[in-house]
């Protein structure tokens, strides 16, 4: 199986590991991903919000390339993904933007999430798992992007989305359930207003450690980051104490499969996975 | 207050759909909203200020600049409002029209990271933060994150740059 690859600049410095660990388990899946050549920024949040029409230009430049070398694309980000397909839509659908573009809609554009749902990837996921993660208890977080809204990104499962639990599920890991797996994580506004981003990653961990979860799951970077480096600023401000790391799927499918990068991966991470992996007789 | 040129509603329906005339105010967009806490207009109210033509009161809001995007309200609408991009309209309107926006640090982040792109073809974070934070005169908030993160070998000294930087600089002119 081919499909070309739209990393997103996350991917190439703070979400390395996820970069780094979703090319291991392609790997070990026979997934050829083959990244689209020249790709630039989709312009992410700031671009759509003071630059409608630089925001369409800059992601439709992607599409235009990856439909001119015929693949399908599956993009790791979801800030990204969801711009690829409002550049999609706008592209096809909005009169302002139709003639901006020579894109015309022949290749599909997958979130990772999706991709790796597909019948015959679970297929393979199952059979490649050598370690089954036993005893780890996991929320999936899935944050906004790759889920909404619905009419742009073509999700039907926005509301409660079980993506992340299925693969979970296939991999041993206890899936907890929790009310705020789709809920902001305030990562756009991280740097412009800390304290907004902040509230909303107490409330996120506050759930989380309510919920009895050993570690989050997500496959969003920028909610990665945003959790994974506040995560003690937070507790600090709140007069908490938590201890929940935050996982790339991609990481965990790459530990129960056995892989030999996991040290790499996890050594990125400001708070530490290795401690409750350690506990539960994973590494 | 004085009741804005009737026309204003009509130019965003224009933008964003028609459905902006439909909202009866059930405030599904508001109580769904993780960050309502934390503006001075619900996003209700910026609806129904729209449709009535209070244009300098929605211009002058922090609402619009706290907006996350996350598209919690365009997803639950039940009359079809396409809220966050009516945000997002509503934020470009703003600064061509020359108002001065409510939330600056917002706004000057968008326009760094806009720079960043034309720089590059792709996002330096090192670069963009480091001029966020001499322009914001912040340099020693999350110097300590900073600096972790950079042991950590997550952010990238040297940027990674696009090869088509002519069509990304076309784009991104005004930056």
């Amino acid at each position: 199986m081919k499909v070309g690859y739209y990393p997103g600049c996350s991917l190439e410095s703070t979400a390395w590991e996820y970069n780094d660990s979703i090319k291991d388990i392609c790997k070990t899946l026979d997934v050829e991903l083959r990244e689209i050549m020249d790709w630039n920024c989709c312009g992410a949040t700031s671009a759509h919000c003071i630059d409608e029409e630089a925001s369409f230009m800059l992601s439709v430049r992607n599409l235009e390339i990856a439909e001119k070398e015929g693949l399908d694309i599956a993009v790791p980000c979801s800030g990204c993904f969801s711009r690829l397909k409002f550049a999609e839509k706008n592209a096809l659908h909005n009169e302002r933007f139709k003639d901006k573009s020579s894109f015309s809609g022949e290749i599909q554009i997958h979130d990772i999430l999706t991709f790796l749902n597909q019948d015959e990837i679970l297929k393979r996921i199952e059979k490649n798992v050598k370690n089954p993660l036993k005893g780890l208890k996991a929320a999936a977080y899935y944050g906004c992007m790759s889920l909404r809204p619905p009419a742009i990104v073509d999700s039907t499962d926005h509301e409660n989305p079980l993506r992340i639990e299925n693969i979970m599920d296939l991999l041993g890991i206890e899936v907890i359930d929790w009310s705020f797996k789709t809920v902001c994580c305030g990562g756009g506004l991280a740097l412009s207003r800390t304290d907004i981003a902040k509230t909303l990653i107490y409330k996120i961990f506050s759930m989380a450690e309510e919920a009895g979860t050993d570690c989050l799951v997500t496959s969003c970077p920028m909610c990665q980051a945003n959790l994974d480096s506040r995560m003690h600023d937070v507790s600090a401000d709140f007069a908490k104490n938590f201890q929940i790391p935050v996982f790339y799927i991609s990481e965990l499918m790459g530990l129960a499969f056995g892989s030999r990068r996991t040290g790499k991966w996890f050594r990125k991470h400001l708070v530490n996975p290795k401690k409750i992996l350690k506990m539960r007789g994973l590494v | 207050m004085r009741i804005e040129n009737e026309t204003f509603v009509n130019r965003i329906a224009k933008l964003t759909g028609k459905e902006i005339y439909r909202c009866f105010q059930c405030r599904k967009c508001s109580s769904g909203c993780p960050v309502a806490e934390f503006m001075d207009l619900l996003p209700a109210q910026i609806i129904r200020l729209v449709q009535f033509g209070f244009k300098e009161k929605i211009f002058s809001s922090e609402t619009i600049w706290i907006c996350a995007s996350c598209e919690t309200c365009t997803t639950r609408c039940p009359n079809e409002i396409d809220i966050a991009l009516i945000m997002d309209t509503l934020r470009q309107e703003c600064i061509q029209e020359g108002y001065s926006p409510a939330q600056k640090n917002v706004y000057l982040f968008h326009r760094i990271f806009m720079a960043s792109i034309k720089d590059n073809g792709k996002i330096h974070e090192l670069g963009m933060i480091k001029n966020y934070k001499q322009k914001t005169g912040t340099y020693f908030e999350d110097i300590k994150l900073g600096l972790k993160m950079f042991a950590k070998g997550k952010i990238k000294i040297f940027p990674h740059k696009t090869k088509g930087l002519n069509d990304i600089r076309r784009i991104l002119d005004k930056y």
